[in-house]
C-alpha cells in the first residue's frame, strides 16, 4: 500500500504527459478560439479610406449582395502579413474572389508604401487607425482573414497568416463556404 | 566569425557536459577521487563555454549582424541599444541559451563554493545537473541554433515593433529564469540523494541555501513582472491568472513548501520523502512552465513562436527528467522514511499542515491551468479558465493557511503546548476582531470576504510580531543584544511572514475596493471617482526630443480641497511611427490614483477625449510586501550557518534558534 502511494506522483505525471502529448499532435491550434461572430452579420462599422490612395473605404453595406468576400486584416508593421500577401493575392486572382481589407492600427503613409511595394489586390480598404473597427470585428491580432457570405454573414475566421499548413486549412474552409453558397 | 565561435563553444560545452554527466557519478560509485573531482573542472569549463556563446550572440545583436538569422528576425539597426542587448533573450533561441547559461552557472557555483559538501554527494549532484545540461544543450544545438546564418543578408532587421520595446520585458525574464532554473540544482541534489539512498539533516542543510537563493530570485522575478504589468504596461491590474503567470507561480508555491519541509528534515530528521518529492516537483513545474510557454500548448498573452516539433522535443526531455526522477523516487524513497514520530501538536505538525495546504493550492493552480487542455481532449470543447475559478478555489485554501501561519512559529518542536499558545494569542485575537470591525466600518460595506481576509492579514502580522517580540523578550533589559544574537534565519522568517501579511493587504485592497471608470471629457468636465473629483482642464501640445505629445491637465480635488495636478500624455513618435500612452499616477500609501488619456473618442465626438481613471487602494502594499519577502529570503540566506565557506563560530549558538 505504501509503495502504491509513492508511485502516485509518477502516475499523475504520466497522465498529464499523455494529455500534453495529445495537445501537441494533430495540428491543434489553441489560439483558434471560435469567433463569436460566426453565423452572424458583419459588424456595423464604417471605416474611411486610407489617405493618399484611390481605394475606397469599407462599410457594412459593401459586404452585402456582392458575392463571397474575403476580409483581410493587415498592417504594414506586421511581418506575417508580408508573408501571406502574395499568397492571398494569387489565390484571389486565380479563384476570381473578391477581397477587401481592414488596415489595422497603421499609419496611412506606411500602409500606402507597403501596398505600393507589394501590390494592392483589395477592392476596398477601410483604415482602422484607432483599432475600434478591430474591436467590433473581434480581431485578436494581425493578420486575420474572414470569409463573409453574399448576405453579409461571417462564415469563417482565420487568425494568423494564410501560409503553409494554414493555407490548406483556409482553402478547405473557402471551398466549404463556396459549396454552401 | 564570432557567431561560428559561439556555436563551436556550445558544441564544446555539450562535450564537457557529457563528460560531467558520466565521470563523476561513476567515480562516486567506484570511490575514485580523481574522477569525482573532475566535476569541479568540467562544471566551470561548461559555464565558461556557454557564457562565451551567450556573449557571442549578444555581440551579434549589439553590432546588428544581419548575417545571423536570429538577429534579422528579432532586431533592427534603429532599435535603442538597450533593446538590442535585451533582444538577445527576447526570442526562443536566445532565451533558451540564457536558460542553459543559468543552469551551467548554478552548476559551477556548486562546484566552486559548496566546499562543505561530501565529495561523493557533490559529484553525483553535478552529474545530475549535467544530465539536464546535456538535454537542453542538445535541444539548443539540434533544433534551435541561435547562430544560424542567412545568405544573402538582408539590409535591415524585421523587428521594430514599439510594443515589444519595454524595459520590463528586457529585465524580467533573466530574473525569473534565475529562480526557475535555480531550482535545478535542488532537483539535482534530490536525485543524487535518491541515488545514494540517504537523506539526513545534513543533506537538508546543504540544500537550503540553494533553495533559498532560487526562491528569493523567483519571488523578485514574479513581483517585478507584476509591477511592470501594473505600472508600465498600464493593464490596470497586477495579476491575471494567465497560464504564463501561473506556470511561474506554481514553482514558487512548491518551492515555498519545499523551504518549509526542508526545515523539518533538518531539525527533526523526518518528512524526508516529502522533501525529496517537493524538490523534484518544484523543478518539474519549472520545466512544465518552459514547455507550456514554448510549445503553444495553451493560449496566453505572452508566447514565443509556436513550433510543435520543438514542443515534442521538450516534452521528450520532460518525460525523461520528470518521469525518470519520479520513478527513482517511487523505487528508492519508501526505504528512506524513518517513520519519524511526532506529536499532533508541534512545530512540525504545523509545518505539515502548511505543506498540505500549499500543495493543495499548487495543485489547484495546476488543474485550472491545464483544465482547458483536459476538457478539449475529452469533449473537444474549447474554453479558457479565468480569474473567477482561481479566486473561488485559491482563496479558500490560502485563508486557513494564513491563520495557521500566525500560530505556527509560536509552537515549539517535538511537543507544543497548544492551550498555552492560544492563551498567549487571545489578546491578539481580540485586537484582530476589533480591527476587522474597524475595517468593516471604513470599507462601508464591500465584499464581506475581503473584510474577513483583511482581518486575517492583520492576524498574521500581529502574531508574527508577537512571536518576534517574545523571542527577543523585547520589553526586558538586553533586548538588543538578544536580537543581535539570534540567527538571521529566524529574523528572515519574521520579515518574510510580515511581508506576506503586507502583500495580502495590498492584494485584497486593490482587488476588492478598486474603482475604475472611463469618461469622455472636454474642458471643464468633472469626473468623480473614489471620493476624488477629477477636473479636465484641457490639452496642451508639447514638443519632446523625438516626439510630439498631447498633455492633458487634470486637477484633482477631494471635497473641494485641492490635492494635486496630474498630467497624462499621449505621445506620437513620427519617425518610429508609433503612439504611446504615458499615464500619470498619484501614489500614496492609501492607494494609487491612475489616469490615462486616449485619442479623441471618435470622429463625431470631436473635442472629446477618452479619460480612463482607476483608483487602486493599498496597491503599494503589494510591492512593499514583495520587497519584504525578498529581504526576508536574503536575510535568511546571509545566516552564518548557511554562508558557504564561512568559518563556524567558536561558540555554537544554533541550539534551537527559531524557538
Amino acid at each position: 500500500m505504501k509503495r502504491v502511494l509513492f508511485l502516485l506522483p509518477l502516475v499523475l505525471a504520466v497522465v498529464i504527459g499523455g494529455f500534453a502529448l495529445w495537445g501537441l499532435s494533430g495540428g491543434r491550434d489553441p489560439a483558434q478560439i471560435p469567433s463569436a461572430l460566426i453565423s452572424k452579420p458583419v459588424p456595423d462599422v464604417t471605416l474611411p479610406p486610407i489617405e493618399g490612395i484611390a481605394t475606397p473605404g469599407l462599410s457594412k453595406a459593401d459586404l452585402q449582395g456582392q458575392g463571397l468576400t474575403l476580409v483581410n486584416v493587415f498592417a504594414s508593421w506586421c511581418g506575417p502579413c508580408r508573408a501571406e500577401h502574395p499568397i492571398l493575392t494569387r489565390m484571389t486572382a486565380e479563384q476570381d474572389l473578391r477581397i477587401v481589407a481592414i488596415n489595422y492600427k497603421d499609419k496611412p503613409e506606411a500602409a500606402v508604401a507597403w501596398l505600393e511595394e507589394l501590390g494592392n489586390p483589395y477592392e476596398l480598404i477601410g483604415s482602422d487607425y484607432s483599432g475600434r473597427g478591430g474591436i467590433e470585428w473581434g480581431v485578436t491580432g494581425v493578420p486575420e482573414t474572414f470569409i463573409v457570405s453574399n448576405d453579409g454573414i461571417v462564415l469563417y475566421r482565420f487568425p494568423g497568416p494564410v501560409v503553409g499548413d494554414g493555407q490548406r486549412r483556409f482553402q478547405d474552409a473557402l471551398d466549404a463556404a463556396r459549396a454552401a453558397e | 566569425m564570432i557567431p561560428e565561435l559561439g556555436q563551436f563553444a556550445l558544441a564544446l560545452a555539450l562535450m564537457a557536459a557529457l563528460v560531467q554527466s558520466l565521470l563523476p557519478i561513476i567515480g562516486a560509485t567506484r570511490g575514485d577521487r580523481t574522477w569525482m573531482e573532475s566535476a569541479q573542472t568540467t562544471a566551470v569549463v561548461q559555464a565558461l563555454l556557454v557564457a562565451f556563446a551567450f556573449g557571442a550572440l549578444m555581440h551579434a545583436y549589439i553590432i546588428s549582424d544581419f548575417t545571423v538569422l536570429n538577429v534579422v528576425e528579432n532586431s533592427h539597426s534603429l532599435k535603442p541599444m538597450l533593446y538590442k542587448v535585451a533582444g538577445t533573450w527576447g526570442n526562443h533561441e536566445g532565451s533558451l541559451l540564457l536558460w542553459v547559461l543559468i543552469l551551467a552557472l548554478f552548476g559551477a557555483a556548486v562546484a566552486v563554493f559548496a566546499s562543505n559538501i561530501p565529495l561523493a554527494l557533490k559529484a553525483r549532484t553535478l552529474s545530475v545537473q549535467a544530465w539536464i545540461s546535456v538535454g537542453f544543450l542538445s535541444f539548443l544545438i539540434l533544433t534551435s541554433n541561435p547562430f544560424e546564418r542567412v545568405f544573402p543578408p538582408p539590409l535591415d532587421g524585421q523587428d521594430l515593433n514599439p510594443l515589444l520595446q519595454d524595459f520590463g520585458l528586457a529585465i524580467h525574464p533573466p530574473l525569473l529564469y534565475i529562480g526557475y532554473v535555480g531550482f535545478s540544482i535542488v532537483f539535482s541534489f534530490a536525485v543524487a540523494a535518491l541515488i545514494e539512498g540517504r537523506v539526513d539533516p545534513a543533506w537538508a542543510r546543504w540544500v537550503r541555501p540553494w533553495t533559498l537563493a532560487a526562491w528569493t530570485s523567483l519571488t523578485g522575478g514574479i513581483a517585478l513582472g507584476s509591477w511592470w504589468a501594473y505600472y508600465e504596461l498600464g493593464w490596470g491590474g497586477w495579476w491575471f491568472w494567465d497560464p504564463v503567470e501561473n506556470v511561474s507561480f506554481m514553482p514558487w508555491l512548491a518551492g515555498t513548501a519545499l523551504l518549509h519541509s526542508a526545515i523539518v528534515t533538518e531539525k527533526r530528521d523526518t518528512f524526508k520523502a516529502w522533501t525529496i518529492l517537493l524538490a523534484i516537483l518544484t523543478f518539474s513545474l519549472s520545466l512544465l512552465g518552459t514547455f507550456i510557454v514554448r510549445s503553444g500548448l495553451l493560449t496566453s498573452v505572452h508566447a514565443f513562436a509556436v513550433d510543435p516539433e520543438r514542443g515534442v522535443y521538450i516534452l521528450g526531455l520532460l518525460a525523461v527528467s520528470i518521469l525518470g526522477s519520479l520513478a527513482l523516487f517511487a523505487w528508492r524513497a519508501p526505504a528512506m522514511e524513518s517513520g519519524g514520530l511526532f506529536a499532533p501538536i508541534s512545530r512540525e505538525a504545523g509545518l505539515l499542515i502548511n505543506n498540505l495546504l500549499i500543495a493543495t493550492a499548487c495543485a489547484t493552480v495546476l488543474f485550472g491551468t491545464l483544465y482547458p487542455l483536459f476538457l478539449e481532449a475529452i469533449t473537444n470543447e474549447k474554453i479558457s479558465v479565468g480569474p473567477p475559478f482561481f479566486n473561488a478555489s485559491f482563496i479558500p485554501i490560502t485563508l486557513p493557511l494564513i491563520i495557521v501561519m500566525g500560530i505556527g512559529p509560536h509552537l515549539s518542536w517535538k511537543r507544543a503546548d497548544l492551550p498555552g499558545v492560544l492563551a498567549r494569542l487571545k489578546w491578539l485575537a481580540v485586537i484582530v476582531l476589533l480591527a476587522t470591525l474597524v475595517i468593516l466600518w471604513i470599507a462601508n460595506g464591500g465584499p464581506l470576504l475581503a473584510v474577513i481576509s483583511m482581518g486575517i492579514a492583520v492576524w498574521l502580522i500581529g502574531a508574527t510580531l508577537q512571536d518576534w517580540a517574545r523571542r527577543a523578550k523585547l520589553f526586558q533589559p538586553g533586548a538588543w543584544a538578544r536580537i543581535r544574537r539570534q540567527p538571521r534565519a529566524s529574523h528572515g522568517m519574521t520579515m518574510a511572514h510580515l511581508g506576506l501579511g503586507v502583500l495580502m493587504m495590498g492584494a485584497i485592497g486593490s482587488s476588492a475596493w478598486k474603482s475604475d471608470t472611463v469618461a469622455f471629457a472636454e474642458k471643464g468636465t468633472i469626473v468623480p471617482i473614489a471620493g476624488f473629483e477629477i477636473i479636465f482642464e484641457g490639452i496642451e501640445q508639447v514638443r519632446g526630443p523625438n516626439y510630439i505629445a498631447q498633455v492633458a491637465s487634470l486637477k484633482v480635488t477631494q471635497d473641494g480641497e485641492y490635492i494635486t495636478n496630474l498630467y497624462p500624455e499621449r505621445r506620437v513618435y513620427p519617425v518610429a511611427g508609433s503612439t504611446t500612452t504615458e499615464s500619470d499616477i498619484r501614489q500614496t500609501l492609501a492607494g494609487d490614483l491612475y489616469v490615462s488619456i486616449a485619442e479623441p473618442a471618435s470622429e463625431d465626438a470631436a473635442g472629446l477625449w477618452t479619460l480612463r481613471l482607476i483608483y487602486e487602494p493599498l496597491v503599494n502594499f503589494l510591492w512593499i510586501g514583495s520587497v519584504m519577502l525578498v529581504l526576508g529570503g536574503a536575510l535568511s540566506l546571509s545566516d552564518r550557518r548557511l554562508r558557504v565557506g564561512a568559518p563556524r563560530r567558536a561558540v555554537p549558538t544554533n541550539a534551537t534558534p527559531a524557538e
